[in-house]
């Protein structure tokens, strides 16, 4: 699974990625982006097509892959 | 730092602990990583999950688009840390350097950034927020109750609150089919954020989208039926509403009261720190080693008379731990200021809604450009002659302008003819804000003046 | 006397290399020679008035512009057709633009050019496959002009059999979007008017048929819808369909040819993006910020005296925005003039920015995607002919002629 957030702040609703990787981004709207905040491996492809258009660079990815070990409550 | 190499140990075998583990903590974390921290990293969070995106939550998730717990923050690189979830911190030892937490193991820090950020306001008669049916909703558990509660299609929601949060809720709500009840104490939804001129907008939007909108009331009791489930609300207008999901939706608390008798400046309105984030004592002297950011900081900001300025807002939380987390490992000269234009989005009925500043300082309003009754607009908001913030409803291309004019104090009104600007435009009108004495749901902005060690602060409980 | 900066970007000799004009005119952002525009070539002042209000895309708004050398062929007031959105502004502008988008894009057809990828890779397959002698391709002729005119045809639903007549229409429009100093103003008015006024009608007829049988094009959709924003008027339709057959392939067929020759003169990426075919997302948005098909945008003026960078723009001027020169604007981009694509945050503005930002933006960069990786894939060895290659005169709308290469053969 791949994780994305977008930074909302930035966005202007140039629909780049709701074009390109629909599965993931929809506009809600003329304007109002809503997304998938976790993606099969199967979209990363068209994730980063997605995360490449975007005009202001407000999609967030993973950049690595979460240690399996990472987030266990270590109590 | 002196030069004497102490910062070179810090960052090589410094211990740095975060207390919170959502957005703040988790990109100041990634932060000081980036910036060379090879030391002990530890996060401390009170909830049981890692890290996870809360705006998702009153929206994809209340939607039946995306699942609560899938909800986790891309991982923007690698941290190396020790993270200790589900066991909120329950105390600080400031001269000792530790952090106490409920297991009562205790963690001692070197450098401590504090963001536990907020939670939500419970409905306040104990008793009646513990039926069956009444939620509130800021966590992923919340949403995740809320949402399977949402596809049992209750016959009406009610939805207490229209700020942000609880206007989100309702249109959710309205996009699924199921009846809503929004029961707001302002005159609009909205007003405590944008005022009541753009307030009406929003008021409008709900009754197009057939939300039963009662503005100007107040829930005054909650009742429930034998078997403990909510069936019904009582308003202070004398009317009663039917209903089986209540969504308590009365704004925020800053988690500050496991601080409480530290010594750090920390209260109701969060903790006052320096435009570096680093967290007054309680006698206005700037700590070195202990940081805040994100919803539960408050700091000077030069483009508003240096007044505190705490923002619930997510650009917020990231933009002030990654400043937070970079001056916890420079040199003095090397800090810089938190100094970003407020600015948050939310969508409802179908509407981008993204402002820029702080509307809620302004007390005129003027419509720049489009028009308030095609719901597509921008406001720009006027304090004392000058530009003090913008909201744009489906229009936000427009927003950096307005950004700009912020910045650079720009005279209100603005002067100038826009490609667009119609009949609404053509002079200020009053941004009808309420009294700010009466509590409002809406604003996610408060302002307080510079006392970082107001005693009432810091030793009144929250509530 | 030396060419006035202005002029030399005009200058047919420097199509091939405009950069280090635009290097000289970042020196003084905002330039202005008397009578002329007011040009802009620093990216944060381009960005910054691509998204202020108080600056018109609607040439009504200019200031008189009698006397000026450089002044754009008026519109005439008998002109066969209104002009289409990307000439109007807010609200007019943004109600067309919305009625266009329904049938081609998000929230109302979100699936529609995500859809079209197949027949994208097809087309590009089938061009590949048609070229004959690999010892001497003109890309563009074979691949380049074929490929957008084809994919634009097929979304619009105009015969691709008609594409011998509109094409004359379609490069004197695109040619009249061209300021050109030496050519009468007043007669290249008329040229494009005229071409204007016979695509125009050319479309009328098109329109008159998908009416009465519907099919699942955008003209079709176009030409029966009755949104919330209701229905466009005829001439509104025919304004917008010329936009979009014109700027559908106009722009793309530059993108991927100087695409090709970039990568050709760039040996290493092109290696690069022959072994990994995802290489041609981020290829893509490089060729957008280092050679942007819409190298300026010469259409814009001011509705109020605004200030940039010191110096007062006065209301009614006409403003060039040199999107190229931003997008090689040292302040914004490290080492602008090094093609990287590993660029990190590449906020280019080779596809505009704000509210008329390209509206087929997301197919441009499907298709230039798919045509560079499959030609990255399929050509072996191949190498450009002539360097640099025969330019189209048009300094707005920048790219080759011919792009003459030659290859050891073609790759199944």
């Amino acid at each position: 699974m791949v994780r994305i957030a977008v930074d909302l702040n930035r966005c202007q609703g140039y629909a780049q990625c709701a074009f390109l990787a629909p599965e993931i981004f929809t506009m809600h709207g003329e304007e109002a982006l809503l997304y998938a905040p976790e993606a099969d491996e199967a979209h990363r492809a068209k994730l980063a097509q997605a995360a490449a258009a975007c005009p202001v660079q407000a999609i967030l990815v993973d950049a690595v892959d979460v240690p399996a070990g990472a987030v266990s409550d270590a109590r | 730092m002196l030069g004497d190499g102490s910062l070179e140990r810090l960052k090589r075998e410094g211990r740095i602990v975060v207390v919170g583990a959502s957005l703040a903590g988790l990109r100041a974390a990634e932060t000081l990583r980036a910036e060379g921290f090879a030391g002990s990293l530890t996060l401390i969070g009170d909830e049981p999950h890692e890290p996870y995106d809360r705006p998702p939550l009153s929206k994809q998730v209340l939607l039946g688009r995306a699942a609560a717990d899938r909800t986790a923050l891309p991982r923007l690189r690698s941290v190396d840390a020790t993270w200790r979830l589900g066991v909120p911190a329950t105390g600080l030892d400031m001269a000792a350097g530790r952090v106490r937490l409920a297991d009562d193991d205790e963690v001692p820090y070197d450098r401590l950034l504090i963001a536990t950020g907020v939670r939500a306001r419970a409905w306040p008669r104990e008793a009646e927020a513990e039926l069956d049916g009444v939620f509130v909703l800021r966590t992923r558990d919340d949403s995740a109750a809320l949402a399977r509660r949402l596809e049992e299609g209750p016959k009406r929601v009610l939805v207490i609150g229209a700020g942000f949060t609880g206007s989100e809720i309702a249109s959710a709500c309205r996009e699924r089919g199921l009846a809503v009840t929004v029961a707001e104490r302002g005159a609009a939804p909205l007003v405590g954020a944008l005022g009541g001129v753009v307030g009406a907008v929003a008021a409008e939007m709900q009754r197009e989208h057939g939300v039963d909108l009662r503005c100007g009331v107040m829930v005054t009791a909650l009742e429930g039926d034998a078997s403990g489930r909510v069936r019904a609300a009582h308003l202070s207008d004398g009317s009663t509403v039917e209903t089986d999901v209540v969504i308590v939706s009365l704004g925020a608390i800053r988690n500050t009261e496991w601080l409480a008798g530290s010594g750090l400046g920390a209260g109701p309105r969060g903790i006052a720190c320096d435009a570096g984030c680093r967290a007054f004592d309680i006698r206005g002297i700037v700590t070195d080693d202990i940081y805040a950011a994100g919803d539960v900081a408050r700091s000077p900001h030069p483009l508003f008379g240096y007044q505190f300025l705490s923002l619930e807002h997510w650009g917020n939380a990231a933009s002030q731990a990654r400043i937070a987390a970079h001056n916890m490992i420079s040199e003095s000269t090397d800090r810089i200021p938190h100094m970003e234009v407020p600015a948050f989005w939310s969508s409802q009925f179908g509407v981008n809604i993204k402002s820029v500043g702080v509307p809620s300082l302004g007390t005129e309003v003027l419509i720049s450009q489009g028009a308030l009754r095609d719901h597509r607009f921008i406001g720009v908001y006027g304090y004392q002659g000058r530009v003090i913030g913008a909201v744009a409803f489906d229009q936000a291309r427009w927003l950096p302008f307005y950004q700009e004019l912020i910045e650079t104090t720009a005279a209100f009104p603005p002067p100038f003819p826009t490609v667009d600007r119609c009949s609404d435009g053509q002079r200020p009108l009053d941004a009808d804000f309420p009294d700010p004495s009466v509590p409002t749901h809406g604003p996610t902005v408060t302002l307080g003046g510079y006392s970082p060690a107001d005693r009432r602060m810091t030793f009144t409980p929250a509530h | 006397m030396t060419q006035s900066l202005l002029h030399q970007i005009l200058d047919y000799a420097n199509r091939a290399n405009p950069y280090p004009i635009y290097e000289q005119l970042r020196k003084t952002p905002v330039h202005h020679d008397d009578g002329g525009p007011y040009v802009i070539s620093t990216y944060y002042e381009i960005r910054s008035l691509l998204h202020d209000p108080r600056i018109s895309s609607d040439a009504r708004n200019l200031a008189s512009t009698a006397g000026d050398p450089l002044a754009e062929p008026a519109q005439e007031e008998e002109s066969a057709l209104p002009p289409g959105f990307l000439r109007l502004d807010p609200p007019e502008h943004d109600r067309l633009r919305r009625m266009t988008n329904r049938p081609f894009g998000p929230p109302h057809s979100p699936h529609r050019v995500d859809g079209m990828r197949g027949e994208l890779h097809d087309i590009v397959s089938g061009l590949v496959d048609g070229i004959g002698d690999p010892g001497r391709i003109d890309l563009v002729e074979q691949f380049s002009y074929p490929f957008p005119v084809t994919v634009i045809c097929r979304l619009l639903g105009v015969p691709r059999e008609d594409e011998s007549r509109f094409h004359t229409w379609a490069d004197t429009i695109a040619a009249s979007l061209d300021p050109d100093p030496d050519a009468d103003p007043t007669e290249r008015g008329k040229g494009a008017n005229d071409a204007r006024m016979q695509l125009g009608m050319y479309l009328a007829g098109l329109i008159e048929e998908r009416r009465k049988n519907p099919g699942d094009d955008m003209l079709s959709q176009l030409a029966t819808a009755k949104g919330e924003d209701g229905s466009m008027t005829t001439m509104e339709l025919l304004s917008t369909a010329a936009l979009l057959l014109i700027a559908g392939h106009e722009t793309t067929v530059n993108l991927i040819t100087n695409g090709m020759l970039t990568l050709l003169r760039h040996p290493d990426v092109l290696q690069r993006l022959r072994e990994d075919p995802r290489l041609a997302v981020p290829v893509v948005e490089e060729l957008l910020r280092f050679e942007p098909p819409v190298q300026l945008v010469p259409q814009r003026t001011t509705l109020a005296d605004i200030e940039v960078r010191g110096v007062t723009i006065p209301k009614g001027a006409s403003l060039w925005l040199v999107l190229a020169s931003g997008n090689r604007d040292p302040q914004r981009f490290e080492d602008p003039d090094r093609f990287d694509p590993d660029r990190p945050d590449n906020q280019h503005l080779g596809l505009g920015s704000g509210i008329h930002s390209c509206f087929g933006a997301p197919l441009a960069r499907l298709e230039a995607q798919f045509a560079l990786a499959e030609l990255a894939r399929r050509l072996e060895n191949p190498r450009l002919l002539e360097d640099p290659p025969p330019y189209r005169q048009n300094a707005v709308l920048r790219g080759p002629r011919h792009l003459h290469i030659s290859c050891d053969g073609i790759r199944p």
